[in-house]
């Protein structure tokens, strides 16, 4: 397996602020990458310094073998980007859309409209061709920008946040079809805010205040020392009255931290004091709690990475 | 080098034809600007607004006044009858010149005594007034002159007289002088609004960043973008040479063929403009000062309205560094005096050169890269 990115040291400064701090990671080809983040955290900066619209201010960084700086001109042409906001020209239609960005990378003009065939059949919009791309609705716009960024074959796809602001259904398809072209050996390069996509990609980074702080498998960062301290086990609690009951478990001094999870509590705690929640919540009101132990999810590693960093940076 | 020129071309064709109005606007605004401003800047000045306070009244200062009157410089508005009507006249405007004839100007005259008469000006505007003094003079000299000879007893013609004869604008027309630099203004003024946006919206939309992310060049995007406009531009230039030609009736002397080629240099130069304002603005509000900053020097100081021989030598030099300058020298040239490629090279190549500057100003201003 090859080498589709890599980085070390990079480094990214506007002004006095640092946007991206000596970031370091090696994707390989065939990978999809989720990059995770809040808002702010530095991901599109990372993505535009890898797609060669930025300048790094410090640091090196190659995709498909290829310095960001000195061939940025020949990375543009193996690589899709996906903008956040819609980037496409509203007044022109889907295929003069596709045809203009079909034409500009190059494609020879016999080749076109077997090649907007493709990426139209691809991402299923035929029946939109003549539609103008400010008529279309929010994820059939999201399918018209993967299809201009496809036309030209890239073997890396940079998206950033991709999905935001799509219906369900519009974002189950759009994974669906990164899955398809991941299986044609496309690499992904996909920021989200979703911890469902995070979970479904085959590889993860989390950007906290413009530092990489975790790169790896899902599983892997699962299985991080930080998620199991010594002693601890992650219980999920049920119970009525989620928000009262975590005030009462966040004051016990045998838990070390309490989470709402949609009607359940996640709760990381001492080994082996099952008995003594139940019975503190019982006592509390809250009737018989139901426990189970459980593995981590990618949100408890984020959130329990953030709050280490947190902790670090209030104590530097 | 020229990659993604054919596929800018497409695109920005597209939007041209997608919005019918804007075309339309495109094509029509300039020779309703050229029409309306042609009319207006009329720098013959007749018509003067002029009221009478004659203290004689008898036959001959009649005559002094009907001499004013028939020289088509000053229209009599009224006649008053106190100095202080006279004056307030003036101030309130009612009228720009007042003549006052003393009660004795009959006798003095008979008598061959000097005898004055007295013109109030309005300085305010400085044409209208110059224009009354110079001709209020001559008439004053007119008929001196022609007393003199009748009390010598020679013909009525003076001795000597100047023959002066006009080249090129014989009637003297401010529209055959004004019009053709008006053209050049107008063309300028719409071909840089044009492009100026050109750019600057693509970064406004977002779709400028996913443009650089595609290998396009940037002299591919750059002259893309400016070969629709260009087009654009030289149907809009024929229109209103053509408003010139017919309804202004200012007759082109020189070769049309040169005309047209020029034309087609400043065109691009002023396209080019638009295009460096593009890259330099990060919002269309920007783009819209930058254009403002560039044009008014480009009326005031090219020479259109102002002869330059008369600025301050700093200005002059201001004057100089503008390309409309060169552009309206050559329309004065082909258009009033027939002037051909050998009489205007000087002029046409110090064009080309900054048609030429500009483009490679803008083209490596435009980065492909952000912040």
């Amino acid at each position: 397996m090859s080498v589709a990115i890599t980085a070390s040291g990079l480094t990214r400064r506007f002004g006095p602020v640092r946007a991206v701090s000596d970031l370091s990671l090696t994707i390989n080809e065939g990978t999809i990458f989720g990059f995770l983040g809040p808002n702010g955290s530095g991901k599109s900066t990372v993505i535009r310094m890898l797609c060669g619209l930025l300048k790094p201010s410090g640091g090196t960084a190659s995709v498909l073998g290829l310095d960001v700086v000195r061939e940025s001109e020949r990375i543009k042409e193996s690589i899709g980007y996906m903008s956040q906001q819609f980037s496409l020209y509203t007044d022109l239609t889907v295929m003069q859309n596709l045809t203009f960005y079909a034409r500009i990378y190059g494609i020879p003009r016999h080749e076109i409209a077997a090649r907007i065939d493709e990426v139209i059949s691809i991402v299923g919009i035929g029946d939109y061709r003549k539609r103008l791309a400010k008529q279309l609705s929010g994820g059939w716009k999201q399918r018209l920008a993967l299809a201009c960024a496809l036309v030209h074959r890239p073997r890396l796809m940079f998206l950033d946040e991709p999905t935001a602001g799509i219906d369900p259904v519009a974002r189950r398809e759009l994974w669906n079809l990164l899955f398809d072209l991941s299986g044609q050996g496309v690499t992904f390069f996909v920021t989200t805010h979703y911890m469902d996509e995070a979970e479904r990609c085959t590889h993860v980074g989390y950007i906290y205040f413009s530092r990489l702080i975790v790169c790896g498998t899902p599983a892997e960062l699962k299985q991080l020392p930080d998620m199991a301290p010594d002693g601890c086990v992650r219980l999920e609690v049920r119970c009525p009255r989620l928000a009262a009951a975590m005030k009462r478990l966040n004051a016990v001094d045998y838990t070390r931290d309490v989470t709402i999870f949609a009607d359940s509590l996640h709760v990381l705690a001492d080994e082996g004091c099952e008995q003594r929640l139940a019975r503190d919540l019982e006592a509390a009101g809250f009737g018989a709690p139901q426990i189970v132990e459980i593995p981590p999810t990618l949100e408890d590693v984020f959130v329990t990475l953030t709050r280490n960093r947190d902790a670090e940076r209030n104590n530097v | 080098m020229f990659r993604g020129f054919t596929s800018i071309v497409y695109k920005e064709s597209i939007h041209i034809l997608r919005d019918p109005r804007t075309l339309f606007l495109m094509l029509f605004i300039p020779g309703l600007q050229l029409t309306i401003f042609g009319y207006a800047i009329d720098m013959d000045v007749k018509h003067i607004p002029t009221v009478v306070y004659n203290l004689d009244g008898r036959a001959d200062s009649r005559a002094l006044i009907d001499t004013f009157r028939n020289s088509g410089t000053f229209d009599i508005v009224g006649t008053v009858n106190s100095d202080y009507d006279m004056m307030h006249s003036v101030i309130q405007a009612k009228a720009k010149v007042a003549i006052k004839i003393p009660p004795d100007y009959t006798d003095r005259l008979l008598t061959g005594a000097h005898t004055e008469i007295q013109i109030l000006i309005d300085g305010g505007d400085s044409t209208v007034a110059m224009n009354a003094l110079n001709v209020s003079n001559a008439i004053a000299l007119r008929k001196s002159l022609s007393v003199l000879a009748k009390s010598v007893g020679v013909g009525q013609t003076p001795p000597i007289e100047a023959r002066p004869r006009m080249l090129f604008n014989p009637d003297m027309k401010t529209a055959n002088f004004m019009v053709p630099g008006l053209v050049g203004i107008v063309m300028q003024v719409v071909t840089m609004f044009l492009t100026a946006f050109a750019i600057v919206r693509e970064k406004e939309n977002g779709t400028f960043e996913q443009l650089m992310v595609t290998p396009v060049s940037r002299l591919g995007l750059m002259m893309g973008k400016l070969m629709p406009y260009a087009f654009v531009g030289t149907i809009e230039t024929t229109f209103i040479v053509i408003i010139m030609r017919y309804l202004f009736g200012v007759h082109i002397a020189g070769s049309l063929a040169l005309l047209g080629g020029l034309s087609l240099i400043f065109l691009f130069t002023a396209l080019g403009l638009g295009l460096l304002i593009s890259t330099l603005a990060t919002t269309q509000m920007q783009a819209i000062q930058f254009s403002f900053v560039i044009m008014l020097p480009s009326v005031l100081l090219s020479g259109f309205v102002f002869p330059q021989e008369s600025m301050p030598l700093p200005i002059y030099v201001i004057g100089q560094l503008i390309p409309a300058t060169y552009f309206i020298r050559i329309l004065r040239g082909i258009i009033l005096r027939g002037a051909g490629i050998e009489d205007l090279w000087v002029q046409a190549v110090i064009l080309a050169g900054f048609g030429l500057v500009i483009l490679t100003l803008g083209t490596n201003r435009l980065r492909k890269t952000m912040g």
